[in-house]
């Protein structure tokens, strides 16, 4: 198992942000996005995770491969914790998710409609749905906001436990979680040159 | 898939789910019409149909921005976009459980709101049949018009512009059945066409509103 | 001999039309000249509609363009949809505002029309109603293109939305023709023999039709120029704000 993403160029708004990016994560890997705001970190993770048409460049992952989450945790209000996460298991065939409330701390919280839950409870939460995806490559988008220390340390863990098990993690974080193992990749040196021929609106110039 | 059916359905009769809703406005126009034309029950009776099935397809269009646009806030459907279900399947499921919440109670009371507006006895089981088949298209309809929106601050006065025009042929077929069967004459042709629209669009229309979700989602 | 395919790039288009759309225009505003005056002034009255049956020198050009616009929309659509040429989709945005005001046109000339004929200014007649349906779509497609900032998805929403329509839009016109048979008379010209049309009326008529089409053209021509001169000004501004 593999990503290789090959001369990748991509764009927000019709404005290209990255370009000439090459990276790879093998299974096992962990590699930490860096870069200022705006310099399309989201973009490329959407990219990615196949939510946005690339520019032009190669992924050789294909998207069913990866998991992705971002700053929303797509969690229903009105639905308790278990209900939230049995619904996104059973949407990707999966049953058990005992292991991963036990993983993220939220056993005890378990019969809690969602809406009580505090933020770093809610992200919490958001989390423990990547473990019940059963995907190998976990693309996340600044993972930790609204996280305390005791859970980052927490989803450290989990990440760890995740890449021990043969699983890959692409993250955008601006906190250092504590992975000794985890590559950094800053995305300074591939901001998008211009004037490009790459946005669509060129054409008009 | 079916995951995704009975959390529609759950999070529709939670509080705040809006189920019933649509209910309730179907009842409170079947109330004011008659106040609004008069007690003649022959007049009530001779637009009763077209009342029932205008009342039917604005029900309908109430709970139709929120079928997408809260998935959409919480993040839910970038997350349905990447999961193993194809998106025209979390299309047709969305509908299906929109019809469920709103057709199809509304074909079940719609027999109650034509005593209201005294419907000729004849066309009760027309009107409850034509409404089974008809709403799965408003919801079909909706959805498309729901996903064409689903990134606009302000999407749901816009989303009525774009989708009642589409509800036209529907309500026609609809109503002609009813008004038919209440004069007495044979609804099957206009119940075929009804059918046909609905088949149609079921087949078809979450194709067109995939596409619409993956250009917003983009 | 060039390819078609060749006015996608805006550059050319812009070329093509800055000498295309002054000639359709004053084709057009020559042709509708002659036409109307000739109609108007040259034509004898009709024995049975007097001089009221004139206004079909405006309503049945009106009427014809306002369903050639929206089939113009959904070739360019496609095209858009297919090919990704940005002169099409916006060719398709200002085609709506002009098939709309097309729509309205005949919608006002026929109950200009009808008052006299039919003694009513509107009847829920089918062809009344199609047109009337027709034009809530072009409203609809009109709002989505206005409603939408970022101008690729605008296109492509629109044009999703435009191909549907279609299908509605058609399905409507035989909801109405099921829902009612009519005031409204068959068609004015016909192809078949036994034509019930005198040339008096017919040359006029099609000066006027071929002045509509032409208009049509000059219109649709400037109002593509409009929208990339203001997509060239989006792209500078872009550009601008991605150096700063």
């Amino acid at each position: 198992m593999e990503l290789r993403v090959t001369d990748l160029a991509c764009a927000r708004g019709g404005l290209p942000l990255i370009e000439g990016l090459s990276f790879t994560v093998a299974g096992g890997e962990a590699l930490v996005l860096r870069g200022p705001n705006g310099s399309g970190k989201t973009t490329l993770l959407r990219t990615l995770a196949g939510l946005q048409p690339a520019l032009s460049g190669e992924i050789s992952c294909p998207p069913e491969q990866m998991t992705y989450a971002a700053h929303a945790d797509g969690l229903k209000a009105t639905l308790s914790v278990a209900e939230n996460l049995s619904f996104w298991a059973a949407i990707h065939g999966q049953r058990d998710i005992a292991p991963a409330l036990d993983a993220m701390n939220l056993a005890d919280l378990a019969e809690r409609p969602a809406q009580s839950l505090s933020a770093g409870q809610k992200r919490r939460l958001g989390l423990a749905r990547l473990l019940v995806t059963g995907r190998w490559l976990w693309v996340l988008d600044e993972p930790t906001v609204s996280l305390d220390a005791d859970s980052v340390a927490l989803f450290a863990a989990v990440v760890r436990g995740h890449l021990a098990q043969g699983g890959a993690a692409l993250m955008a974080t601006h906190i250092d979680l504590g992975l000794a193992e985890a590559r950094v990749l800053e995305l300074a040196p591939y901001k998008a040159g211009l004037p490009a021929d790459l946005g669509f609106d060129e054409a008009f110039l | 898939m079916i995951a995704l059916l009975i959390r529609d359905l759950r999070l529709a009769f939670r509080a705040g789910g809006g189920f019933g809703l649509g209910l309730g406005f179907f009842l409170i126009l079947a109330v004011l019409v008659p106040l609004g034309v008069g007690p003649d029950p022959v007049t009530l009776g001779i637009i009763a149909p077209g009342i029932l099935w205008v009342g039917a397809l604005l029900a309908c269009l109430l709970s139709l921005d929120r079928l997408f646009a809260l998935d959409h806030e919480d993040g839910s459907l970038d997350l349905l976009a990447t999961s193993p279900i194809p998106l025209e399947g979390v299309v047709a499921v969305k509908a299906l459980a929109h019809w469920g919440t709103t057709g199809l109670p509304l074909a079940l009371a719609a027999p109650v709101l034509g005593i209201l507006l005294n419907l000729p006895g004849a066309a009760y089981a027309t009107l409850m049949l034509s409404l089974i088949l008809g709403t799965p298209a408003l919801s079909m309809i909706g959805a498309f018009g729901a996903a064409l929106t689903v990134g606009l601050k302000r999407g749901g006065l816009l989303l009525s512009l774009l989708v009642l025009p589409m509800y036209m042929p529907t309500l026609v077929f609809g109503a002609q059945a009813v008004t038919r069967a209440a004069q007495g004459l044979d609804p099957t042709t206009p119940l075929v066409l009804l059918a046909g629209i609905t088949a149609g669009s079921t087949a078809l229309l979450p194709f067109a509103a995939a596409f619409a979700l993956r250009i917003n989602l983009r | 001999m060039a390819s078609l395919w060749e006015y996608a790039n805006p550059v050319k288009f812009m070329r093509l039309s800055n000498w295309l759309m002054p000639v359709s225009a004053v084709l057009a505003a020559a042709l509708i000249a002659v036409g109307l005056y000739w109609g108007f002034f040259l034509t004898p009255d009709d024995y049975r509609q007097g001089a009221t049956i004139k206004i079909i020198f405006l309503h049945v050009p009106a009427a014809l363009m306002a369903i050639n616009a929206w089939a113009m929309m959904l070739v360019t659509s496609l095209i858009w949809l297919i090919r990704r040429h940005h002169v099409s989709a916006l060719a398709a945005k200002a085609a709506g505002p002009i098939g709309a005001t097309m729509t309205l046109i005949a919608l006002i000339t026929g109950a200009i029309w009808g008052q006299p004929m039919w003694g009513t200014w509107w009847a829920w007649d089918p062809r009344l109603t199609s047109f009337l349906i027709l034009f809530l779509f072009y409203v609809g497609y009109i709002a989505l293109w206005s409603a939408i900032e970022d101008p690729d998805t605008a296109a492509d929403l629109t044009a999703v939305l435009c191909l549907v329509g279609s299908v509605f839009a058609v399905l409507s016109r035989y909801a109405a023709l099921f829902w009612n048979q009519g005031l409204h008379q068959g068609a004015s010209l016909s192809v078949a023999p036994g034509t019930r049309m005198d040339w008096s009326y017919k040359g006029p008529l099609y000066l006027c039709m071929i002045g509509f089409v032409l208009l049509f053209v000059a219109l649709v021509l400037a109002g593509t120029r409009t929208e990339i001169r203001a997509r060239r000004s989006r792209a500078l501004m872009t550009r601008e704000r991605a150096r700063a």
